[in-house]
């Protein structure tokens, strides 16, 4: 019969191997190994990367990230272009959603009755669950053709003295990737943001209220900025999720290796040359350098990923590792 | 000063305005998602399309049974991989971990759901297919499972974290030893949440494509066991949507329209069994 | 909550006891000749039910990889394997004619029917991206009598390693020095211009879809989508229509097939032959130690030199020619 002070536990156990006995000792042991088991796989992971990278990483060293040649028929790789496609195409969808995101967040936030938030929240979060190739699926035959025949060449009219909005109007594009990526965008930044919004104190808005703002003032100098790292961990999360998105991505993007200024024209992410190219890529420094891609997108969403989960700690109140 | 006034009332107005605007538009880009595919897919859906075997280019006739199939599989061989790893993961994660230890596997798990899926199909084909030397539901299985893993532990993690503390005391106070403290009355009061957990999982993996490329490939055939390569629903979805038979075009609306319903009643039903507001796995 | 489980557990276990034909292959390999391979084995699949052939169409380039790594029974490319990728092979694959093709400059000009003519200097210069609109002089003088738009040429091409774009980058290449020395041949090059899709199919989807393209494709997928695909001008300075009969023409304008099998045919001489031609082959093992593969893939092999052929043409292929067929029958015994 445990006596009453050992038994009662901390919210954080901290039992070590010797305070646990027979039964109690095996469930440690067993939930340990499974716990272990996730460290043991991510390792394998980044082990596999590594390894399998090596014939390119040997013969490109770090002129792989500078390089734009990318020509398997002579065995020369740079992955410029793709990093390159891979940053615009985000950076495009952020620019998008994060606006929209963040106005959408206010309102369900501050203005919408609870209930009326709660379900437009619902039915935005349900938005994340639709997969990748449904997205690409639904962009190829409504947001291309779109694309094609009307707001590019309207893009061009009136915008087509700059560098960006040359070139002829495939539909197919840096342009049509960052729209769909926006759009599956959307869910992380309305979410996390509304819940930055909502973690902030009541007395902070009354505060400016009673000082005479509008409600519009007091939402944007007041509590906006009390809210700005969870935003910010919002970001980060979307910008994560739309570096390493691939089905959608490859559908709109028009597969092409090189670097264009213009954004109605095709190009390529490194999500999307793996997925085409892996399968067929014959020769080991072929294969090797889409491994290496692979590698470089595994480093940089994990830097983000860490970002945006260390943003969003620090904002919201239920503490460790979650949210 | 009244302009002034008047100024910012009017700024107050257009901001507040707009932001309602975002808000519609956003949750508007659902209904015109759902909108397009049960327009265009539910033309396709007949008893063929789900029985059929799928038939040559150019052919009529064909349906998608053996992706359905192979989806299944694949989903199943998954989870059994996937789920047990991760409940038991964020048992330990909840119930018995030290900070430090505790804090690297969090670490590592929120790592490992951050990897984008074709990163994870790169190292299911190193790991599986080229050791096999072939294409298996297997490799594709494992690959999932690698998805699931960490969304089930952070799952179960936080509901058991949110079981009440007079509960756990209450059971140990009654002379249970912590296993089954833990099986007896911490788990199943935290039941619901861990299985919304699960299946908000197992709908997401259900809709991945990228890494069934490298792993499953893909079969116009039954698959014929598991250690060969099977059709899925997602790649047929792909394959059949850059083509140009306007018979496949049909079929991946179809095809898209029944992936879809099956990832949204699932999240639906999960949601609605833990009914408040759950932040999206992430 | 019980029966529930138990009714699950036996629906996932009737899944997985589908029932397994006694030999599976797996296969991969080249979109060229994609729609006659899964015919083929469909039919051969009905005749002897214990034997499931699955074809991938992954791409030529996948087809050799996949043979090289052991991942799949056997492969199949519109471009016949290098020497120095034989040597990669652990097993010397042996290499199989199945059928003849065309491919075909398909194009999708609003108003503009099939027929168009495209010398090789236009084909060349629209794939360098010298030629930028339709209405470009060099296309318009062979078309007088055509209303071609002032709009840009979409231009496609293969996003994979792709057989197809080894024929038509090995025809170009012989037609046109710059093309010779700026690109080369092979499964994939640097592309000067064009926008990459993957497989035939992806090709021809995207014709289809975008107004102004223009793309390479094997011939039956410009057949089988009514999409009007050009004539051209062959060796012999002769305008020519892609089809079973001058496809047909070019195999038997070449020179014989080398004792391997491996050789091209684009650019032959004739006054019939279609200019983009190609045999296309399965690339199987020389020694298959697995008895059962061994007598399911040989009896594909002489099934298809002879019942098999009759499908080529309702699919805008051409059969290969009597000698080629009595030296794979050969060939064929000489599989261990």
């Amino acid at each position: 019969m445990a006596t009453p002070s050992a038994a009662i536990p901390a919210t954080r156990k901290r039992p070590v191997a010797g305070q646990l006995s027979g039964a109690d000792g095996v469930a440690w042991a067993v939930t340990l190994f499974f716990a272990l088991l996730i460290l043991a796989v991510t390792l394998a992971l980044v082990i596999q990367l590594w390894n399998n990278s090596a014939p390119s990483r040997e013969k490109s060293g770090f002129g792989f990230l500078t390089s734009s040649l990318w020509n398997p028929v002579t065995d020369q790789f740079g992955a410029l272009p793709f990093i390159y496609g891979t940053v615009i195409t985000a950076f495009l969808a952020l620019l998008i959603s994060v606006p929209l995101g963040v106005g959408a967040a206010i309102y369900l936030s501050e203005l919408a009755p609870t209930k009326l938030s709660n379900a437009l929240t619902f039915l935005v979060e349900l938005l994340a669950a639709v997969p990748s190739v449904i997205f690409g699926l639904i962009a190829i035959f409504t947001l291309v053709p779109l694309m094609r025949s009307t707001i590019e060449p309207a893009l061009k009219s009136a915008l087509g003295f700059t560098p960006f909005f040359t070139g002829p109007a495939f539909g197919v594009g840096y342009l049509t990737a960052g729209l769909i990526l926006s759009i599956m965008t959307f869910p992380y930044i309305i979410s996390v943001s509304r819940e930055a919004l909502m973690s902030v104190p009541r007395e902070q808005r009354e505060a400016a209220l009673a000082l005479g703002a509008t409600k519009w003032e007091s939402t944007w100098d007041a509590v906006l900025p009390f809210a700005r790292l969870g935003i910010m961990g919002s970001i980060f999360l979307a910008l994560a999720r739309a570096l390493g998105e691939t089905m959608a991505v490859t559908m709109v993007i028009g597969n092409d290796p090189a670097i264009h200024a213009s954004l109605l024209s095709p190009g390529y992410t490194i999500a999307a040359v793996v997925a085409n190219e892996f399968t067929e890529a014959t020769g080991k420094v072929y294969l090797a350098a889409l491994v290496e891609l692979g590698l470089v997108l595994f480093v940089l969403t994990m830097i983000i990923n860490g970002l945006a989960q260390l943003l969003i700690v620090v904002t919201t109140k239920k503490g460790s590792a979650k949210a | 000063m009244t302009s002034r006034n008047a100024r910012r009332n009017a700024v107050n107005n257009v901001m507040l305005s707009l932001t309602a605007v975002c808000a519609f538009l956003t949750v508007s880009t659902l209904f015109l998602i759902l909108a397009y595919l049960v327009y265009n897919g539910g033309k396709s859906i007949n008893p063929q399309f789900f029985t059929n075997l799928p038939v040559g280019q150019g052919e009529t006739g064909g349906g998608i049974a053996n992706a359905i199939v192979g989806s299944a599989e694949i989903v199943a061989l998954a989870s059994v991989f996937g789920l047990p790893v991760g409940f038991l993961a964020g048992v330990y994660l909840s119930e018995f971990s030290g900070k430090v230890l505790g804090f690297l596997i969090r670490y590592t798990a929120d790592l490992l759901n951050g990897v984008p899926s074709i990163v994870i199909g790169i190292f299911a084909w190193a790991l599986l297919v080229v050791p096999m030397h072939g294409y298996s539901t297997i490799a594709a299985g494992f690959a999932l499972s690698l998805m699931l893993v960490p969304i089930t532990a952070r799952a179960t993690e936080q509901f058991l974290q949110e079981v009440p503390r007079t509960m756990r005391e209450g059971a140990l106070a009654l002379g249970a030893s912590k296993w089954r403290s833990i099986a007896t009355v911490i788990v199943p009061a935290a039941r619901k949440g861990i299985m919304t957990g699960m299946i908000l999982g197992v709908a997401r993996i259900s809709g991945e494509t990228a890494p069934l490329l490298f792993t499953a490939l893909g079969n116009q055939f039954w698959n014929s066991g598991l250690t060969q390569p099977t059709a899925s629903l997602p790649v047929v979805i792909f394959n059949y949507a850059t083509a140009p038979y306007e018979d496949w075009h049909r079929q991946a609306w179809a095809a898209g329209l029944v992936l879809l319903g099956l990832v949204l009643i699932a999240n639906i039903s999960a949601r609605l069994i833990v009914s408040r507001g759950m932040s999206i796995p992430k | 909550m019980k029966k529930i489980t138990i009714t699950g557990i036996a629906a996932l276990a009737a899944m997985f006891a589908v029932s397994a034909p006694a030999q599976n292959i797996n296969a991969a390999g080249a979109t060229f000749p994609d729609p006659i391979y899964k015919k083929w084995f469909g039919e051969f699949k009905a005749v002897h039910s214990s034997v499931a052939i699955n074809y991938q169409a992954i791409g030529s380039g996948g087809g050799i990889k996949q043979l090289t790594e052991g991942t799949v029974d056997f492969g199949a490319s519109d471009m016949p394997m290098t020497n120095e990728q034989i040597a990669a092979v652990k097993v010397k694959p042996l290499h199989f004619p199945t059928v003849l093709g065309g491919i075909v400059l398909t194009y999708n000009i609003p108003g503009v029917g099939t027929g168009l003519k495209l010398t090789p200097e236009a084909v060349a210069g629209i794939y360098l991206g010298d030629i930028k609109k339709w209405n470009d002089p060099k296309i318009a003088n062979e078309n007088k009598g055509v209303k071609l738009p002032a709009e840009d040429i979409f231009v496609v091409r293969r996003s994979d390693g792709s057989g197809t774009t080894f024929v038509f980058t090995d025809y170009l290449q012989k037609v046109s020095p710059a093309w010779k020395s700026k690109v080369g041949a092979n499964t994939s090059v640097q592309w000067p211009v064009g926008v990459g899709q993957a497989k035939n199919d992806g090709v021809a989807g995207t014709i289809k879809q975008t107004p102004n393209s223009i793309g390479y494709v094997e011939l039956t997928y410009a057949a089988t989508n009514n999409l009007p695909y050009a004539d051209m001008k062959n060796a012999n300075g002769k305008w020519v229509k892609a089809s079973f009969d001058s496809v047909t023409a070019a195999a038997a304008g070449s020179k014989d097939l080398a004792a391997d099998f491996r050789g091209s045919i684009t650019n032959a001489p004739g006054d019939k032959a279609w200019p983009i031609s190609s045999y296309t082959w399965l690339l199987i093992p020389s020694q298959i130690p697995d008895a059962g593969k061994k007598k399911a893939i040989t009896d594909f092999l002489t099934w298809m030199l002879t019942t098999g052929q009759k499908d080529a043409q309702p699919l805008s292929y051409a059969p290969l020619p009597k000698a080629v067929v009595e030296a794979e029958k050969k060939q064929i015994a000489s599989i261990k």
